[in-house]
Formats: structure tokens, sequence, C-alpha cells
């Protein structure tokens, strides 16, 4: 009920916000899946990546790029989503076999590859120039059009990520997360397992990256770099890690600070580092994990 | 004063309703933090500059600028290009320093219509290829615009085998092919090409590749920090005095420069601006950048000086009616700038691109000992494609890792 009342008042928000607003409306709701993605492998299954802004670029670039060479927008973005979710069964494959600091670090170097590709392969990428597209004609150059495109996309998935990490194989997951070897024993193949949140993470990633392809019409190496992988995770660990929905508020409260300080001084990287280091301290949770250690 | 200006303003309600009301908004985007924030802030001084030398008025219309911070980030760029058109209503666009920050701007006001200024965006293409009508490199150049001219000038001094280093990104892909394909095609020779990756931190190996690769001048191509420690290398491992250094007109920049000392004399590069040019319009501009902010103005305070006036000579002749942006953007490309900081004047081609008098300058010292550069020669009319027909250059692809000029 309450989701639904939510859902109501950010389908109302066009009509009460004006251009501006709304896109950055737009961006909350792209990166809140982002670090939705992030929380499905850290959160659940314990292994805290740091590629999937690599893995939300991939897809970027293969919208844009695949759009550009005259495929049906809606067809790119698929393509995007695909590539995202190859590219994490790539990754998965090499990287699920670690935990702990070694995985965040070889998701880290293979994240680094993507960045260096995409820096580097100048005649398909454009190297440091990114890539212009053009997906903001006809229907999506309304930015109501693609702020509801973006909520209801955003909805579903933040459905499926909701049911999935309560289904049987998020519980698993979860028990992987406690104690790999105990579920071992008890029969189940922790290494697939693994694999697979791995893929349907990179798959909610990569759709995220196809949202903001269609949003920011442009692609650079910035949008693959590790700085993206960072704040994603930021964003999932300031939300409340373990919670899903924790990735829509720490998406909120990063990007609306970002916002709010950068209108008032140029050290608001200062105090965006200062919030983020107090909201660890004083809510080592998470925003939502505060939420619901204050309630009885 | 101010107030009386106002209050005249007021009086004329004719006047004001013609104008357009209120204001006019300006958005200034600039790197303040990140990579390139230095060069950032100089854009922002050289820019307030003028409009502080104006008055902050042009034909009885106040000028308000905001200033944004792009992060020396595409995408945060982007993010705020839209805060400033959508939010803040700004009539037109200014700024940016890295490239691909600007091409994602460029990218964006080709939708909105916004009239973008770029006097320091050099990306070859947005005045070539895949030019939008409301972006204009007012008082800018594109990045192989001025090494043609230095490739011209070297072979005139008798070098035949030229090496070039430069930093792999397209700033460097495209200097470094306006001056290969000029060079080659008057018989010269580039016996290597060095791609080094930004804030490459030593550069050692290269210096030992460029002593044995044979020689006679050495091209490069740097920006910020790299072209420091390049310098300093190329006078370290004893290269200096050797092989004759030519640079980019970033790499002898005054934001390299004035911090330091004999490693930098005798640099040759190629521009538009010579702070050291004895031009008495360029002098009195010098003197007075310095004294607000004592150091020596660099291309990017310049370049955003000229522009600034550059936007503010075209308003002129429309009665300041900055809300018209065709009538702005035409009035910009028919303005010749005669007043700027160059003492010469400069207008715009066909394509948005200014046509300069290019100096090939060298460092040296002026009087009081700091290091400047000096012009030493001066070709004329210097165009984007300078030597070349426009629409047969732009049937070549643009110039990138692979393609330095047809072989």
């Amino acid at each position: 009920m309450k989701a639904l009342l939510g859902l109501a008042a950010l389908g109302c928000a066009p009509f009460l916000l004006p251009s501006y607003q709304l896109g950055i409306a737009s961006e909350i709701l792209i990166f809140a899946v982002l670090a939705m993605s992030v929380d499905l492998l850290a959160g659940y299954a314990g292994r805290t990546p740091l590629c999937h802004g690599a893995i939300f670029g991939t897809s970027t670039y293969v919208v844009i790029l695949t759009a550009a060479a005259g495929t049906p927008v809606w067809a790119a973005c698929l393509l995007g989503v695909a590539a995202a979710g190859g590219l994490s069964v790539l990754f998965g494959i090499i990287a699920v076999r670690t935990s702990g600091v070694y995985f965040l670090l070889l998701t880290l170097a293979l994240g680094l590859i993507v960045w260096g590709i995409c820096l580097r392969w100048t005649g398909m990428t454009g190297g440091e120039n990114g890539i212009r597209g053009d997906l903001r004609t006809g229907w999506l150059a309304d930015p109501r059009r693609l702020y509801w495109l973006i909520l209801g996309v955003g909805t579903v998935l933040t459905f499926l990520m909701w049911r999935l990490v309560r289904s049987p194989f998020g519980l698993t997951l979860r028990g992987i997360k406690d104690s790999p070897s105990r579920m071992a024993a008890l029969g189940h193949d922790v290494p697939l397992h693994l694999l697979a949140a791995f893929v349907a993470s990179g798959l909610f990633a990569g759709a995220a990256g196809a949202l903001y392809a269609l949003f920011n019409d442009f692609v650079s190496p910035t949008t693959v770099a590790l700085p993206q992988s960072v704040e994603a995770l930021l964003m999932a660990i300031l939300g409340g890690v373990g919670t899903i929905l924790g990735g829509l508020v720490g998406a909120f409260v990063l990007i609306a600070l970002e916002q709010f300080v950068s209108a008032y001084t140029e050290r608001w990287m200062s105090v965006l580092g200062v919030t983020a280091i107090a909201i660890m301290i004083f809510a080592p949770q998470g925003l939502l994990g505060l939420l619901r250690r204050k309630r009885p | 004063m101010n107030r009386r200006m106002l209050l005249a303003t007021i009086a004329a309600p004719a006047l004001v309703r013609a104008q357009g009301t209120g204001p006019i908004k300006i958005g200034l985007m600039a790197p303040l933090t990140g990579v390139v924030a230095s060069g950032g802030r100089e854009i922002v001084e050289g820019f307030q500059m003028y409009f502080e030398t104006i008055g902050n008025r042009v034909a009885g219309r106040a000028i308000e600028v905001t200033v944004e911070d792009d992060a020396s980030n595409p995408d945060t760029a982007l993010q705020k290009a839209r805060r400033l058109v959508e939010q803040g209503q700004v009539h037109f666009l200014f700024g940016n320093l890295l490239a691909n920050t600007g091409l994602a701007v460029a990218n964006y006001v080709r939708g909105t219509g916004t009239p973008y200024f770029i006097p320091v965006i050099a990306a070859d293409d947005l005045t070539q290829r895949a030019r939008i009508p409301n972006v204009i490199r007012v008082a800018g150049y594109s990045a192989s615009q001025f090494s043609r001219p230095l490739a011209d000038w070297a072979y005139k001094q008798g070098y035949r085998r030229a090496a070039l280093i430069s930093q792999d990104y397209t700033f460097g892909h495209e200097q470094c092919g306006g001056f290969a394909q000029k060079f080659r095609e008057m018989g010269g020779q580039v016996v290597q090409q060095y791609w080094h990756p930004l804030n490459t931190s030593d550069f050692s190996p290269y210096m030992g590749q460029l002593a044995s690769a044979g020689a006679d001048v050495v091209f490069a191509m740097e920006t910020g920090s790299d072209a420091t420690r390049l310098i300093q290398a190329y006078s370290q491992f004893g290269l200096k005095g050797r092989i004759p250094l030519l640079g980019s007109m970033n790499a002898s920049d005054q934001s390299v420069i004035r911090t330091m000392g004999a490693e930098a004399e005798g640099i040759v590069s190629a521009a538009h601006f010579a702070e050291g040019s004895p031009n008495p319009a360029t002098q009195a501009f010098v003197a007075d950048y310095e004294r607000r902010f004592q150091k020596l103005p660099s291309l990017y305070g310049f370049s955003h000086f000229s522009g600034a006036m550059w936007v503010v000579e075209a308003l002129k002749t429309i009665g300041a009616a900055a809300e018209d942006r065709d009538r702005l953007l035409a009035a910009v490309r028919a303005t010749t700038l005669t007043n700027s900081p160059l003492g010469a004047p400069v207008s715009l081609d066909r394509f948005g691109n200014p046509i300069y008098d290019a100096f090939i300058r060298r460092v040296g010292r002026r009087p009081d000992g700091k290091l400047w550069n000096a012009p030493i020669a001066t070709y004329e009319k210097v165009d984007q494609f300078w030597g070349f027909d426009p629409e047969t250059y732009m049937r070549q692809p643009p110039y990138s890792r692979a393609f330095q000029g047809p072989r």
C-alpha cells in the first residue's frame, strides 16, 4: 500500500517539477536501479563489486553505438542489456571463486579493463571525446515522457529485484553470504549460485545503463570509469546494504545533496565526503537501516 | 553611477521593451575541480575580468554571469548545462575546457538551440564535420589549426626528420595530425610518433627513444603537468640543446612555464596569442591582467576575455537583444573583433572558427626575468583548413592514432 502511494507520488512529479528538476529525478531513478543491482550482490550474496559502473556503461555504449548504426531504439536498449549480461557472465566466471577483498580487487581490475578499452579504442568509442547519441528525438524528446518511461521500467526492475531476494534463490544467496562452506555441505552449488546472482545483478545494471543512454544521450569513458562504480556502491551503502530500496534512498541523498551543495560552494566534493563519513559513523547500517532500528 | 543608469533604464520603458527585460543571463562552465582545475580558474578570471572592464553592462542592460563547476567530467558538465539552461534560464552558455565536456554540452544544446560559445574547446569536428549551428568557437582555435604553420616553419628552417610525442587523446591526435600531414606534404619525414597516456609520471623511457630516433627536430603536444614533466625530462636527459624542441601552444603556455626555469627557454610553438608580442593592445592586456592576478595571462584567460568581448560586441549591434537567438548568432558570426588583446582584426570563417594571424613564438625572458612567449615570425590569415580546400579536407577522416594524414 505504502509502495503504491509512493509510486503515485513519483508518477505525479512531472506535473509539479520544472524540467530541470525532473531531469534530476530521472537521474536519481536510474542510479537507484544501479545502486540496487549493486546491493543485490553486496547485500545478499556478500560479494562487494567494484565493476558495476563498467557494466552499466558498457550497456550505455552499446545502446548509443547500435542506435547510431540504425537499430531501432528499443532494440538497441535490449542489445545494451544483453551486452551487459554477456560481460557479467565473463566477469562472473572469473570473479565468483573469490570473496572479500580479493573479489573487490578483482572486480575493480575487470572494470578498469573496460575503461581502458573505451579510452583507447578510439575508432569505435571516440576515445576521450566519447560519442554523442541521437536518441532524444521524437517521442523521447519530451522530458515528461522520458521520466515516466524511466519510472515505469525502474518500478518493474525494483519489483523484480525485491521478488528475487525473497525467492528460494535469494534465501540461498543469503545462506552463502553467511557461510559458503555450510551451503556447499548442504548440497548447494555455491559458485553457480554466485554466478547467477552476478549475472542477474549485471543485467539490472545494464538496464540502468540503457536508461542512462536515453537520458544522457552521450557517453564517454567517465561513464565506465571507477568513480562510477564507487558512487553506485556508496549509494547502496548510504541507503543501507541488504535492503534493495536503500539504493533509491542512497541515490536520492547523494544526487540531491550534490545538486544542492554545488549550487552554493565550489568545495561541494568535500561536503559530500564529510556527509558520507558522518552517515557511516552515525548510521553504519545505512539510512534505511537506521529507520528500521529506530522502529520498535 | 550604477544607480543612475538603472534609473535611466527604468525611465525609458519603450527602450526596455525593445530589448527584453531584466539582465542578460550568461552561464559559464569551467572545471574548478578535477584534473584541469588550474586552467578552469583562469577561464573564470579572464571572463569576469572582461565584464568588470565594461562595468557588467552592455547597451544599457545589466549582465549576470552564473559560474558552474563542470568537475572536468562530461557527465557533470551536461548536468550543469541543463541546470543553467532549464533552471537558470540563461540566454547563452560559455566555456568548458576539456574536449569531452564541450562535446557533451554541444550535443545537449543541439536539442535546445541555446547558443553555446567555446573559446577553449578545440575539437576539430565541432567546426568541421559535425558542426552545430548554435555552437561557435569565438576567440578559440581548432586543434590542428596552428600545428600546420608550425610544421611549415620547421621545414623552412631546414628540419627534415621530425619525431612527435603526444598525449594519447583526441586533442593530441588532432594537433599531431595537423603537423604530420603538413610536414610530410612539404617533403619532410615523421621518423617516430610516440603516444603516451595522460598523466605520465616518468618520461625517461621516451627520452631514450627520442634521443636515438634520428630526428633533427621534436614536436611535443602536451598539456598541464605532463608538459612540465616532459620539458624537465627533455632538459635532464641532455636532449635540450641537441635536438630543438617544438611544442603545441599549450605545452609552452603560461599555465605551464610560469613555474619553470631555464629548461623551458627556447621552446618554439605556434599560436594566435603571444603574451610577449610587442603589440600595444597585447601589452596593455598583459599589464592589466598581471595587475589583477599577479601573473601573466595564459591562453585560457586570454581566450575567455576575448570570447566575452566578441559576444558583447555582437550584442551591441543588436541592441542587446540576447533573447533573440537567431539574431544573436548571426551577429556573432558577422562580427569582426577589432579591439581584442591581439591588436589585429579577427573574424570567423563560414564554419564558425576564427581566422587569425598566427605567431611562431619562442619562450624567452622578459626584461624582468619572467618567462614568456615572444613572436619570432608571423603567418597571416591562418584558418582551420590552412592550405587545404575545406570540402576536400573534410572528406578525409578526422585525425586519430591511426590516421595522421594520407600516406
